[in-house]
């Protein structure tokens, strides 16, 4: 029987300290879940050892000098479970997911390199599967794998197959897209339709599965992003992906580096199986996970061409806008609701939960 | 979604709050009972655009918020155990026990995991026939009848690896116990729709003739609260007080009987502890003895586990709307939704949760 | 206790001796136990669920009549606004 030694805040009796106590001794899911606690943990642990300015920017990638001109490095890992699931599987997040890192920061992505974590007993068939779509996902890009590892590990270990990519990208003059670089008055736009990905994903998950014709939208913003820059150059201020944690962790993190607030005054996009499966499991599609969809802070005066910009892309044919950046409550996104009331979008502390209350 | 979504009309929100606003000729503090419904109403704004004419207290009706610490703590033991998959719905995994929390037990290498029906743990447990499967069985009258559904499945199945951990309580004794304390300020009640649709409003007759508060069985969309409302207030400006069905799609008086039936012939009523409250009489539901087999507590040895609140969480107060989240004196400084001292800080709609963030909004107004 | 949300049987069998079905939530299907509705409720119905279990059927009837009450009152709002308006413009106090 597992010892529970962990303490829970002492009692004080009368003045309470008023410094939020973190009481981890142990890594949780919630840590890798892109809210509260992810940044805790990189604050807290990750950021004071390696001391790095371009780090503690804490963009999607960093943008390093590099023999007198600027190249962005990047590098996600993939662990999803399963690692094959309706729309794709864990080889179109690989490439996708370091594309678009690249492409958030204003770069053109070019290079991959491809590390694997491959589990004893993973069926080959399965393999080939993954790495068919990193090949035919990385040539749509235009990107070149170029280099790579692979490890293999004990049987029990590493859910099958886990995946790295880092890439790097070239900027283009005067496209420098930061979550610093909010202001007073920007045009808050979505990119697509909200939460395929995470219902993909759950719609497969024993306990939790369901029938739907949801499917992960898995695909590279590289096309979007290029777009933009063309049109728009350096009035486009924020481009962030809504993985992990969702649209609402993603304008958090502007809200934040900025020292801005978000208003959301129009209704997020989500499609109709996305939302009937949210509903049924009492999840809330802000904060549902995609693989697809970016959010665009834009000079307000270019809000119409940034979103033809948008729909002139395939991946950016539904691009709308959903709010606006305001001087009010810096740091924080605040959804207005159809009674005219008002409701903070909050970063969640770990993962979010199917409720039944 | 057919059904729901019509319910959610702006335009005839906003008619009902101008009804609401011009009904009233005072402030009115009404209670609305069940977790679902302070969740629309917070996510909603609603005790905003209303706030000259009623003041809404969150009630107890939410089972992640009254779940007594002791049955937190069983259900961390059976979660640490290395040969039980321990099954829950999601809305427990992060409220706090004596020590941590279902979602550290995990991350220590315990076998938690989530389920959306109580029948997926009962599949689970034809699964995996080495493990001992356990069901954290918790909720109001709305669940019973499912949690009840699979010890009788189980029974009939014949499946003896299925146990369930039970933490039931009933809504009416809970409404009964708020009405006595002297110091309750609530004058009508939204009653739970769903767990009405199961047990129906016959219990609330006789609590509206002694009490004299109106009781409106309400729904969950933003429509259904805001007639729900409206209607009490009705009530309240012309001296009613009366059970009134806004909820009518879905509920009957006398409710769903064959749901009643398995109900009362696998479950008993028993006394309860709700977290922050304290004991009521007859308040919860208990596995009837010839369930024993079913009952964890009992498989497990776990009767004798007792458990001290913390004397800085002051969710009792809070659940009877007695202290506002933010009189607190733990508010938002060590109680916060990350590191929750009680339960209503833990889901978005604990009133300590809701007040958490709305609160935020307030202060960061005046930056 | 709360969650419960409207959905349509497109389909019922029977499980072992259990009443079961298909139920579609605006495009997402699940599996659930359809046996506290058993007798009232035949494919096409419309269904409250909560946990994988219709607990109610939904009474479409009624359903119709409260978004009446609530649109006529909307409507009847709407009239005394502008009967509103047109007494000020002559003069008259509401």
């Amino acid at each position: 029987m597992t010892t529970i030694t962990a303490r829970r805040t002492p009692t004080i009796q009368g003045i309470a300290c008023p410094t939020p106590v973190s009481n981890h001794t142990h890594v949780q899911l919630g840590h890798g879940s892109g809210g509260k606690m992810s940044a805790e943990l990189l604050r807290e642990r990750f950021l004071p050892r390696f001391a790095s300015p371009f780090l503690a920017e804490l963009g999607d990638g960093a943008r390093v000098p590099v023999s007198g001109s600027e190249v962005v490095v990047s590098t996600d890992t993939f662990v999803v479970s399963p690692i094959e699931f309706p729309g794709g599987n864990i080889g179109h997040l690989a490439v996708h997911g370091t594309v678009n890192d690249l492409a958030m920061m204003g770069a053109t992505p070019k290079y991959l390199s491809a590390g694997f974590v491959l589990e004893e007993g993973l069926e080959l068939a399965v393999l080939d599967r993954v790495l068919d779509a990193m090949a035919a996902a990385a040539e749509a890009c235009g990107v070149e794998i170029v280099t790579g590892d692979t490890k293999v590990v004990d049987r029990g270990r590493a859910d099958g197959l886990y995946v790295n990519t880092t890439g790097i990208g070239f900027l283009h003059d005067g496209f420098r897209p930061s979550p610093t670089r909010a202001r007073t008055g920007d045009s808050v736009l979505v990119s697509g339709p909200l939460g395929r990905h995470g219902m993909a994903i759950m719609a497969v998950r024993e306990g939790l599965a369901f029938d739907s014709e949801i499917v992960s939208d898995t695909a590279s913003l590289a096309p979007v992003v290029a777009s933009l820059r063309d049109r728009l150059g350096a009035d486009v201020h924020c481009l962030r992906d809504a993985t992990r944690g969702g649209l609402a962790s993603a304008l958090n993190e502007i809200a934040r580096a900025s020292k801005v607030g978000v208003v959301l005054s129009r209704p997020a996009p989500v499609p109709g199986p996305v939302e009937a499966a949210c509903e049924m499991l009492g999840l809330d599609p802000l904060y549902v996970a995609n693989e697809g969809v970016l959010v665009a802070f834009v000079a307000s005066e270019r809000e119409e061409e940034a979103l033809d910009a948008m729909r002139s892309q395939g991946v950016g044919a539904e691009g709308v806008k959903i709010g606006s950046v305001v001087g009010e409550h810096p740091g924080m996104v605040v959804q207005r609701t159809g009674l005219g009331g008002s409701r903070v979008v909050d970063m969640l502390p770990g993962d979010q939960l199917p409720r039944i209350c | 979604m057919k059904y729901l979504t019509e319910y959610r009309d702006p335009e005839l929100a906003r008619t009902l709050v101008d009804r609401i606003n011009r009904t009233a000729t005072k402030r009115w503090t009404l209670m609305e009972v069940c977790g679902g419904q302070t969740h629309t109403i917070v996510k909603q704004g609603i005790n905003e655009v209303l706030s000259e004419a009623v003041e809404m207290i969150h009630g107890p009706g939410c089972p992640v918020c009254v779940t007594p610490l002791e049955q937190i703590d069983r259900a961390l033991h059976l979660a640490a155990n290395p040969d039980v998959i321990f099954t829950s719905f999601g809305d427990m995994l992060r409220v706090p026990g004596s020590e941590c929390d279902l979602l550290q037990i995990r991350a220590r290498g315990g076998n938690v995991r989530v389920v959306y029906s109580p029948l997926d743990a009962v599949k689970l447990a034809q699964k995996h026939p080495d493990k001992e499967v356990v069901f954290f069985a918790v909720g109001f009258e709305t669940t019973a009848p499912a949690n009840a559904m699979a010890v009788w499945r189980a029974r009939e199945l014949g499946i003896e690896n299925f146990s369930v951990l039970v933490s039931h309580v009933t809504v009416p004794p809970a409404m009964v116990a708020l009405l006595e304390d002297p110091s309750n300020r609530v004058q009508a009640f939204l009653a739970a729709g769903h767990v009405c649709t199961i047990m129906g409003w016959k219990e609330y007759e006789p609590l509206v003739e002694r009490y004299e508060v109106p009781i409106i069985v309400t729904g969950f969309e933003p429509l259904d609260i805001l007639e729900g409302i409206w209607m009490a207030v009705r009530q309240l400006e012309d001296g009613r007080h009366e059970v009134e069905n806004q909820y009518v799609r879905a509920v009957r008086r006398e409710g769903n009987r064959p749901a009643q039936d398995l109900v009362s012939t696998v479950f008993q009523p028993v006394d309860r502890g709700w977290r922050g409250i304290g004991t009521i009489p007859a308040s919860g539901l208990g596995l009837r003895p010839e369930f024993a087999a079913y009952d964890a507590e009992k498989k497990f040895g776990l009767e004798d586990i007792h458990a001290e609140e913390s004397p800085d969480c002051r969710a009792g107060e809070v659940l009877k709307g007695q202290l506002k989240p933010h009189q607190c004196p733990s508010f938002g400084t060590r109680c916060t939704p990350e590191t929750p001292l009680g339960a209503p800080m833990v889901s978005s709609e604990g009133a300590c949760a809701a007040y958490y963030n709305f609160g935020r909004l307030r202060a960061g107004a005046g930056a | 206790m709360c969650l419960g949300i409207p959905g349509r049987v497109i389909e019922r069998r029977d499980d072992a001796g259990l009443a079961v079905g298909t139920v579609d939530f605006g495009g997402v299907r699940r599996e659930v136990c359809l046996a506290y509705v058993a007798d009232e409720v035949a494919v096409g119905d419309y269904v409250v669920v909560h946990v994988g279990f219709a607990i109610s059927k939904v009474d479409e009837e009624e359903a119709k009549r409260t978004f009446e009450v609530l649109r006529e009152m909307s409507q009847l709002d709407e009239l005394e606004w502008m009967a509103d308006i047109a007494d000020a413009a002559e003069g008259v106090s509401p």
